[in-house]
């Protein structure tokens, strides 16, 4: 393609393109290229079609699909319920900001100014790198940090540690699972039809040996995370566990729930921590009132589990099962949902604590339809789920 | 602009298609641009029908590579004819002839098998590739298919690189059962396709489902955008619409809300699991009928 004359729609373009980018699109200079060669073949007044034109050619995915034409309106129109979105283009920084420290506030509870900022400053890659062999961690029943109810770790710095922990550990578990089998040279039988077939390159003669071998299927995740009031103690060491899951794990997907449940993967494989928590205190906003569970469960049947779910997958719940809508609603979900995902396992932070009974009305009429119900109260409790979502049988 | 558009829309219409704004927007930007087009959304929304309409009208071959976990490169590029190969060293053996030469020759096109993606670039006219649920095949098989969109030529270690005679129009289908690499998405323009509004699967079902009358075939397209609605585990597309309605004016059906019984016992065309059968109980199908009517 010839390089563009400069005319006057290529810079608002640029502004457009960074303006998608900013909502997690990823485009490159190509597609600002691609973008203008769109309008231009489109030469004409017909505005519905320009649009048309581009989301075709911008969009990468159905959720960019959904999103585009707000993002348009937004842009070149800044209307609607879109402006907070322009606003955001404007004063990056200063937004950004200020959502981490709300963030910060939900979950830190008790903890210094900034916690949460600091520690997720702190963990960069170079830092996991450098204790990286931690993977080991989950055999090492040690750590006085692993056995510590997670309600009890207060001191800032303790926690930053925790955090890391709950994010290697994470890393940990998602590593040995995707870990792939070699092909054994013997005792695998062989594939007698390809063979023959590889064989009449050869004259005849069956000189190269195919084995037929299992194809390695890791099981795909879903993590469901309660980011409720009632889990506000845990949440933050669950986020950093689910997100050392979710950026290592082949095929995963993450998604926060309270009073509405909110696809996070993206923000937690964000690779900035400081964007990502910008990403997700944006994603959280409007927190308060119960946790509805049901409700939340009901939103992914709907809307996600087509996509998400195949018959290998497990579908992790992180959640104390306070549930402020009824039951039923709860076990109509739970049933749905087990129609679709192979496995289903519960991890609850309360069920460590002595003497637990599953009281909760909702918990209570979910555990006949889980696969696993685990207590998720230390770190270790997080380690010891790892046999649950080991490869499917 | 809008007026090649509708062109674009007359001519696909002329071919059985009914397009929509985006479809056609789409198509027509894939042809400017010489852009591979993505095509996701339901199982059962016309995604295939775009590629044949678009071959239809253009009058060009459609070559269609059905993707399956496993396909690999010598079903999809090309394979050496092995079979042939030996038995034209079997027949050269006395001919005193070059090792050279016979090698030379065996390993020549006319030895090569040519599997869907090498065919589409060795056309004379650029026919259109249909790559048919990409998302089953595996991620190895996408970078095959990068090199392909990309470079539009094949290497073939024996004999060299075979360029393309023409670039053919490529329309690739997802239902989303897995997620495409972000490599394969920008290199495509993208389209979700949805379940066609009333208005147009009335003109599908009319054009399709010939004899059909006009009352029925309304009643027939609002029960089913009603039926898709309700809680379904397979949500019926528009070919179980058109089987619906044959079946429907088969059995001689005239209005829906006169004959629930048949109406019910004809559901078999509609809804494909067993659980679906359960849920659409003879009230719902009375109750849909009657928003139908």
């Amino acid at each position: 393609m010839a390089p563009a004359q400069p005319t006057p729609v290529m810079e608002p373009m640029a502004g457009f393109i960074a303006h998608l980018r900013l909502n997690g699109f990823s485009l490159g200079p190509a597609e600002s290229e691609l973008a203008l060669a769109v309008l231009k073949s489109m030469d004409g007044p017909a505005l519905r079609d320009d649009r048309l034109g581009l989301k075709t050619a911008l969009c990468a995915d159905h959720e960019q699909w959904q999103q585009f034409d707000e993002l348009f309106e937004a842009y070149w129109f800044a209307k609607g319920k879109s402006r907070d979105v322009l606003k955001v283009t404007d004063h990056v920084g200063a937004q950004k900001s200020s959502v981490a420290q709300l963030w910060d506030r939900k979950l830190a509870e008790g903890s210094g100014e900034g916690g949460a900022q600091q520690s997720v400053n702190a963990e960069t890659d170079e830092d996991i790198e450098a204790e990286g062999g931690h993977g080991r961690l989950i055999a090492s029943h040690h750590t006085t940090q692993f056995k510590r109810d997670l309600r009890e770790i207060a001191e800032p710095e303790e926690i930053r540690q925790a955090e890391k922990a709950a994010l290697r550990l994470g890393q940990a578990i998602a590593i040995r699972r995707s870990r792939r089998r070699r092909s054994a040279p013997r005792g695998e039988p062989l594939d007698l039809k390809r063979t023959l077939r590889a064989s009449l390159a050869r004259g005849g003669e069956p000189i190269d040996l195919f084995r037929r071998r299992r194809p390695e299927r890791p099981v795909k995740l879903v993590l469901l995370l309660d980011v409720s009031g009632s889990m506000q103690a845990y949440s933050r060491f669950f986020l950093q566990f689910a997100k050392g899951l979710i950026s290592q794990w082949y095929e995963a997907e993450a998604f926060i729930f309270h009073t509405r449940l909110i696809k996070v993967s993206d923000a937690l494989r964000e690779r900035d921590p400081f964007r990502a928590m910008a990403r997700l205190s944006l994603m959280t906003q409007g927190i308060g009132g119960g946790t509805k569970i049901g409700a939340s469960l009901g939103t992914f049947n709907e809307r996600y589990a087509r996509e998400t779910l195949n018959s290998r997958s497990v579908v992790l719940i992180l959640s104390d099962g306070y549930d402020t809508n009824a039951p039923d609603l709860l076990v109509r979900e739970l049933t749905r949902l087990k129609r679709k995902a192979r496995r289903i396992v519960w991890l609850n932070p309360l069920a460590g604590w002595r003497d637990y009974e599953p009281v909760a009305k909702a918990m209570a009429a979910a555990l006949p339809l889980l696969d696993g119900f685990a207590p998720a109260t230390c770190l270790e409790d997080l380690a010891q789920a790892e046999p649950m979502l080991r490869r499917l049988k | 602009m809008s007026s090649e558009l509708d062109t674009l829309k007359a001519k696909l219409a002329e071919t059985g298609f009914i397009a929509d704004q985006e479809i056609a927007v789409a198509l027509d930007l894939a042809m400017k641009l010489g852009r591979p087009l993505l095509l996701e959304g339901a199982a059962g929304v016309g995604k295939t029908e775009v590629a044949k309409a678009l071959a239809d009208m253009l009058g060009t071959k459609l070559i269609r590579l059905q993707c399956y976990e496993g396909l690999d490169a010598a079903s999809a590029i090309y394979e050496w004819n092995y079979q042939r190969q030996l038995l034209a060293i079997k027949t050269h053996e006395g001919s005193g002839e070059a090792a050279e030469a016979v090698e030379r020759k065996v390993f020549s096109d006319a030895y090569l098998l040519k599997r869907p993606l090498l065919q589409a670039i060795s056309e004379d006219t650029p026919p259109v590739l249909l790559i048919d649920e990409i998302d089953r095949a595996d991620t190895e098989f996408e970078a095959y298919l990068l090199e392909l969109l990309s470079d539009f030529q094949v290497t073939v270690p024996e004999i060299g690189t075979l360029k393309a005679t023409s670039i053919p129009h490529v329309v690739l289908t997802s239902n989303g059962t897995r997620d495409l690499s972000d490599a394969l998405r920008r290199r495509c323009l993208y389209s979700y396709v949805e379940f066609p509004d009333t208005d147009k699967e009335l003109a599908i079902l009319k054009r399709r489902v010939g004899g059909l009358d006009d009352e029925l075939a309304g009643q027939i397209v609002r029960f089913v955008q009603a039926l898709r609605t309700e809680d379904l585990e397979k949500v019926p597309g528009i070919a179980e619409t058109l089987d619906w309605a044959a079946a429907l004016a088969g059995l001689g059906v005239k209005a829906l809300s006169d004959d629930l019984e048949t109406v019910q016992a004809s559901l078999i065309c509609l809804l494909k699991t067993e659980r679906d059968l359960k849920v659409i109980v003879p009230e719902v199908t009375s109750r849909l009928a009657g928003k139908a009517a």
